[in-house]
């Protein structure tokens, strides 16, 4: 009787459940790649990622056979063995078994160095010096990315921000670093202010890699195909960590080398001492404050904007770069991003005396205070339209 | 037949308190609790300073302005105040011996003596951090700075509490509440308080006696 | 020290303010009880409570991420969300709630009356509820100290002081305050515990008899005791440096901010082990219990525990595989993490070979048990997928941790406690929850766990990214976070069930009687009435073996099935007697209390800089502790005539 239950059960219903776990792992992850979203690390598009992805597939269907297994066993034993209320069924009192529990030692740990031996070659592979790579330094910041290209014969070098070109099939080496000059020194020695720490990560090139401040971290990433590639900051780095991303823009090698040298030229627009927009950008808002329009090698607190208009991201890398947002950003930015350029202010809640204000403010709400103490005047709409057009035309 | 598991008798627990009419003291380990407690609070505190410790040897010489252990060090001075810490081990040894025998008179001497050995090294350090502070020395002024002052100073914690203890105990024994069925309590303090001395000796070994590293700046 | 009664025969009455509480029943008596049952309730009840606070802000997190750009709470607010999520759900909920079952159960079941220090047990409650008043004030209006740094506060931006900028408020310090004070609480219960059940066995406990509930929780309070100063240590020098500019972790000073991160996972990984071995601890005694069998290879299982707990030191930086610290050291910890699965694979392998052949009773707590092992081993095979370093370089800071650690965490941990509940609170209320409810509660709970946490895989994979408020649409993560957001709702549901549950049977009284021993069971809590008198036992049982109990009742025919015993012994075991009347337990207190409060004031001096909040706290803390020794443990009975036994006391000092 008690057998034929079991039987009964054994037919109708414990591999309901198990079937269902499996079509649900499977229907999610046998497309093996999910969405096309540009920063997703089952779709590599590059050397790098590619190794990555490759351990990962097997040992990830390893783990799902596993899982599986003791899901279902574990439904199994339930539902197999279940008695009714009442029924007094009297089992064997086993109380181990020394040759099944060596074997379930041994098995995992066999499985397990069958995992581990290719994690550490890969790992070391992952390792080897890039040939004949090109390099680029990325420093991280509250919250965007500083992209530093070497400098060149006349000793010049090229600061951009939030995108970063590469050259595609080639080897890029990419120096992360937080500590930089145009950084505040909080501490008192003579060397570069340092920020807190951020992750580079391009989902689609290469695994994350840390910035640690004080530590010059490398890594490696390479690009099969030429496109857009979307970056994200992987480290909790304060307020607005969620939209510190930033792209990496893969061209062919000629494209590139194009690239680099229009970012090498000074700014097309020169600053006319009598023009509106110097009188706004320099005097009445002072955006020379925080950054330059002029020479693409300097590093400045906020990005450097002598080539703005060729990027395709602005504010912290998260928007698209377009006429409406720009004018927005430069009427209300803490609106688009959140940043601490409210909450430092002297005299606002929980405000610390001397704070330095981390972020652009918002120059119709809470409009700073200039050099001389004095808060700014609200910015127009019509004073954000010239100052955009200006940004729009620094190719 | 009925298995009754035969395990391997690890720490088979010996005829204990629990049942009523016998020595509440004796434990399944035969260790007293209150030292027992001590033992491990002691393990844990081995950590404490474990980690205060690896973090002033992983900050050594990475200094980027001085001043450094070399200019500041007067190793003879403090030399002299380590070997007065190491006496009160003594004598808190001898304090112990006191009380077991019954002998309450020497105990409060030993008591007090230990204290105010432990007191003397106390004032020491008091001196030897305003020194270091006139010379430039601060919390803030560099890692060796940092690490100097957090290391020693909670070790300065840990034989100022260790005082007021043995002044606890010597209040009682003044006022006689400390007999010789208690030597327990004064055992205990004492673990703690060469606990005190011991961790000192490491610290002494790895903050003045390592020899020191290039000058601040210098690597 | 005097402990036997007959010495104190002279009962003094003190001045008023050092007066001792004697009731024992009643509202006030709970302020006092150093009765490590009532200590253990009120430990998990104050974790319950933090589990709905925890949840509550787990709730806000989801409907924030339940649509693209969402905007239910800002990006400040989110951020206090999370870190304080983690911070109660770690510290507030995972550890209070495995010390209040220990409390309740460790010592009935090696046989002991109370714990080794009842009044250090009391103080450590009040630590913590200390801790947990101390951090959850931050969120006062004014004051501006929400924690936001993250469960973790990586260096430097929690320890660079105000002015820089990074971090708005004041979190990191009332975090760092609180957490050592959390660490206070947790380090005094570990070493209570572990002097508990080395010196407290009853006559016959041998260690490889002692429950497996009680052998994880030795393994816990070794592991909280060695790992509690180390992060002590980590977030005293993150206090320095935000207040009083030391330099511990600034890099343009010299130093290191790595070195945070290795001192946090060197406490941290010690700890999620803190967290999963009580669970663990649970699984193994339900799962004999409702299978009628022994449990399968308990040395194996014992020592699998110790070996998690031993190895759970040496793979520390497996959270730290982005940060760059080369392929040598990254692939030893790679290796080493892996290494952890053996053990861990041993204890499932030997539950599920536990049930095997056994007369299984799907009760509430086995469901729970056995959702246990299937769940936590889904958090457990992510894990490894993490310790496969470059694949975890994709997945560190993304939704497949956050999917891996709630797997483990609220499948394992929790389950687990769930079971307990279930299985125990019959022996601490002398009623039965109701089984259909309970039911229903664990069905809704684990659709709900894997509606909410199963999808996380597949965002964490697809490249989302963790502690982000928002984030675009059309990245292929929409659906996916409706349903955890679903899903977490309907956790919420299952909660409300289970609270349902326990005030209407409990509460309430509707709950059939348990009787001393209702599921059949084998450890000595079940010999004893439900629920336990004040000293436990009227006479200290004497151990022949293990399941202590079942041996009362059971026995093994030639062919090693299970034969009943003629008479029932359980009855037997538990009436026996009537001379309990000389048992004197230890004596209600209230400095434990005034002295756990007391680092309350000495917390907001911390983070003010305040002389009078200082003044304040040792005022109170000095008056505590020098009550407190003073205070003999037991005062003396005027029922007993002397002609009694003596009472047997624990030690009463500290
Ligand atoms: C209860 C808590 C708990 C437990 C038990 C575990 C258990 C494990 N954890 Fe987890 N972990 C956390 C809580 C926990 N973890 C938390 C909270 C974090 C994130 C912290 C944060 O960043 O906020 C984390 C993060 C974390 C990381 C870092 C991820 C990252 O940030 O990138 C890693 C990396 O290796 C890891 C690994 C493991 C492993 C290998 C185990 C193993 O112990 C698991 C072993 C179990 C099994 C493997 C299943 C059963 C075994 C078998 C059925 C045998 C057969 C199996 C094989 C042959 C594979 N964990
Ligand atoms: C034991 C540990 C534990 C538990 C049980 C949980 C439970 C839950 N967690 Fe947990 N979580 C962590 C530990 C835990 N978490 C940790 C350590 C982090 C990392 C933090 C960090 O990154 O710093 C984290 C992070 C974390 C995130 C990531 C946030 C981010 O990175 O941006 C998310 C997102 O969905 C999440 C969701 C949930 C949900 C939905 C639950 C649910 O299961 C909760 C279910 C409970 C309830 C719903 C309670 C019921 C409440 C009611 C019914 C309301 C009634 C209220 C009153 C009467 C007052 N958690
Ligand atoms: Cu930068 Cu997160
Ligand atoms: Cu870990």
């Amino acid at each position: 009787m008690r057998l034929q239950r079991t039987r009964r059960e054994l037919h109708t219903r414990w591999w309901i459940p198990a079937l269902a776990t499996l079509a649900l792992v499977l229907t999610a992850c046998s497309t093996e790649s999910g969405p096309e979203n540009r920063q997703n690390p089952l779709r590599p598009k590059g050397e790098y990622a590619e190794k990555i992805d490759d351990l990962f597939g097997p040992v990830f269907w390893v783990s799902v056979v596993i899982g599986v297994l003791v899901v279902a066993a574990t439904v199994l034993v339930a539902v197999k063995f279940r008695t009714r209320k009442g029924e007094d069924v009297r089992p064997k009192q086993t109380h181990g078994s020394t040759p099944l529990e060596i074997g379930w030692t041994i098995l995992p740990a066999v499985i397990l160095l069958a995992v581990a031996v290719p994690t550490v070659s890969t790992i070391f592979s992952l390792d080897e010096e890039p040939i004949n790579p090109v390099e680029v330094t990325a420093v991280a910041k509250q919250w965007w990315w500083q992209f530093d290209y070497p400098r060149d014969d006349n000793g010049k070098k090229v600061v951009t921000a939030n995108d970063m070109h590469i050259p595609v099939d080639r080897d890029v080496l990419v120096t992360l670093t937080a500590c930089d000059e145009s950084l505040p020194n909080t501490v008192g020695t003579e060397t570069p202010g340092c920020n807190v720490l951020h992750s580079f990560w391009v989902p689609e090139l290469a695994g994350k890699r840390d910035v640690v401040p004080g530590r010059e971290n490398q890594l490696k990433i390479r690009a099969d195909e030429e496109g857009v590639y979307v970056g994200q900051c992987a480290e909790y780095c304060g307020l607005s960590h969620a939209n510190m991303k930033f792209r990496v823009i893969a061209q062919s090698e000629s494209e590139y080398q194009a690239w680099l040298e229009a970012q090498r030229a000074d700014a097309e627009v020169a600053l006319d001492d009598s023009s509106d927009v110097e009188e706004l950008f320099t005097a009445k808002f002072q955006c020379t404050n925080c950054h330059t329009s002029e020479d693409s090698s300097l590093s400045t607190y906020g990005p450097n904007l002598t080539h703005f208009a060729s990027r395709e991201v602005f504010a912290s890398g998260y928007y698209e770069l377009t006429r409406e947002r720009l004018i927005e950003w430069l009427l209300d930015a803490p609106s688009l991003i959140p940043m601490q350029s409210d909450d430092c202010r002297l005299g606002s809640p929980g405000s610390v005396e001397g704070a330095i204000c981390v972020g652009m403010p918002s120059f119709t709400k809470n409009p700073p205070e200039g050099a001389d103490g004095q808060r700014f005047p609200a910015m127009k709409h019509e004073e954000a339209e010239i100052l955009a057009d200006y940004l729009l035309s620094l190719t | 037949m009925a298995t009754i598991e035969q395990t391997t008798e690890i720490g088979a627990p010996a005829h204990r308190g629990a049942s009523p009419g016998h020595d509440p003291h004796a434990t399944a380990t035969g260790v007293p609790n209150t030292k027992l407690a001590m033992w491990i609070f002691l393990a844990s505190d081995c950590l404490f300073f474990g980690a205060f410790i690896a973090t002033y040897l992983l900050y050594r010489g990475r200094d980027k302005v001085g001043p450094g252990p070399k200019e500041l060090f007067d190793i003879p001075f403090t030399s002299a105040t380590s070997f007065i810490l190491l006496m009160s081990s003594l004598t808190m040894v001898l304090a112990l011996a006191a009380i077991q025998r019954g002998d309450e008179r020497r105990l409060r001497i030993w008591l007090l003596a230990t204290a105010l050995l432990g007191a003397t090294f106390i004032a020491g350090q008091v001196f030897e951090f305003t020194e270091f502070n006139h010379e430039g020395l601060n919390l803030n002024t560099n890692l060796f700075g940092s690490t100097f002052f957090i290391l020693t100073g909670f070790h300065g914690a840990h034989v100022t509490a260790g005082i007021i203890w043995l002044m606890s105990l010597w209040g009682m024994a003044s006022q006689g509440r400390l007999k010789q069925g208690d030597s327990e309590k004064v055992e205990i303090a004492g673990l703690y308080w060469h606990f005190v001395d011991v961790v000192w000796i490491v610290i002494f070994t790895v903050i003045y006696l390592v020899p020191q590293p290039a000058a601040p700046g210098g690597g | 020290m005097t402990t036997v009664a007959g010495a104190l025969t002279t009962v003094k009455r003190r001045p008023l303010l050092l007066r001792r509480p004697t009731k024992t029943t009643g509202a006030f008596s709970w302020f006092t009880t150093i009765d490590h049952k009532k200590i253990g309730i009120m430990y998990c009840a104050t974790a319950m409570l933090f589990f709905l606070v925890g949840g509550l802000e787990a709730l806000l997190i989801r409907l924030q991420l339940a649509g693209p750009n969402g905007t239910v709470v800002t990006a400040a607010q989110y951020n206090e969300l999370f870190t304080m999520h983690g911070t109660t759900m770690v510290f507030l909920v995972g550890m209070p709630m495995a010390v209040g079952i220990a409390n309740y159960f460790v010592p009935i079941m090696i046989g002991a009356r109370d714990v080794a220090f009842p009044r250090l047990n009391a103080f450590g409650f009040y630590v913590v509820v200390a801790g947990g008043i101390f951090l959850y004030s931050s969120w006062i209006p004014g004051i501006n100290g929400v924690p936001n740094g993250g469960w973790f506060g990586y260096t430097p931006l929690t320890d660079t002081p105000l002015t820089a900028g990074f971090l708005p408020g004041r979190g990191p310090d009332f975090w760092t305050v609180g957490v050592v004070m959390l660490g206070i609480g947790s380090t005094t219960s570990a070493i209570n515990f572990i002097v508990t059940i080395l010196n407290l066995r009853a006559p016959g406990m041998t260690l490889m008899r002692m429950p497996v509930f009680v052998w994880m929780m030795l393994v816990v309070a070794f592991l909280t005791v060695f790992a509690m100063p180390i992060i002590t240590v980590a977030l005293i020098m993150v206090f320095f440096d935000r207040n009083y500019g030391s330099l511990f972790f600034q890099a343009s000073a010299g130093a290191d901010p790595l070195l945070y991160q290795h001192l946090f996972w060197l406490f941290g990984h010690p700890e999620v082990y803190i967290l999963i071995l009580p669970g663990m601890g649970i699984v193994s005694e339900i799962l004999p219990v409702f299978s009628r069998k022994p449990l399968f290879g308990y040395s194996v299982v014992v020592f699998s525990g110790i070996a998690i707990g031993f190895l759970g030191w040496g793979v520390w930086a497996h959270h730290m595989f982005a940060t760059g610290l080369g392929p040598v050291a990254i692939s030893a910890f790679g290796v080493s993490t892996m290494l952890i699965a053996v053990p861990t694979g041993v204890k499932i392998f030997n539950w599920l070979s536990t049930v095997w052949r056994g007369a299984v009773r799907l009760t509430t707590a086995m469901l729970f048990a056995l959702g246990f092992i299937a769940m936590f081993t889904i958090g457990g095979l992510s894990g490894v997928l993490h310790s496969v370093v470059p694949s975890d370089t994709q997945q560190t800071d993304t939704y497949f941790v956050v999917a891996h650690f709630h797997y483990v965490l609220f499948g394992g941990l929790l389950f687990g406690v769930f079971g307990g509940f279930y299985y125990w609170l019959p022996k601490v209320y002398g009623r039965m929850l109701d089984e259909r409810v309970g039911k229903i509660n664990f069905w809704t709970m684990l659709i709900g766990f894997n509606l909410t946490f199963f999808p996380m895989h597949f965002v964490g994979l697809y490249g989302m990214p963790r502690r982000t408020y928002r984030y675009d649409a059309g990245l292929g993560w929409d659906a996916w976070n409706l349903v955890e957001t679903i899903g977490a709702f309907v956790i919420a549901v299952s909660t409300l069930i289970f609270l349902a549950n326990i005030i209407v049977s409990i509460m309430l009284k509707r709950g059939a009687v348990a009787g001393d021993d209702p599921w059949d069971g084998r450890t000595l809590e079940w010999t004893t009435t439900s629920p336990p008198p004040d000293y436990n036992f009227a006479d200290i049982p004497e151990i022949e073996g293990r399941d202590a109990h079942w041996h009362h009742k059971y026995t093994e025919d030639e062919e090693g099935r299970l034969m009943p015993l003629p008479s029932g012994g359980a009855a037997a075991a538990a009436e026996g007697d009537g001379h309990h009347d000389g048992i004197h337990m230890p004596s209600p207190s209230i400095y434990p209390l005034i002295t756990g409060l007391g680092l309350l004031p000495l917390g907001y001096a911390a983070v003010y800089h305040s002389f009078a909040w200082l003044g304040v706290g040792v005022v109170v803390l000095l008056y505590g502790l020098y009550a407190w020794a003073i205070e003999p443990g037991t005062e003396p009975d005027e029922s007993d005539h002397g002609g009694g036994a003596p009472a047997r006391v624990p030690e009463p000092v500290h």
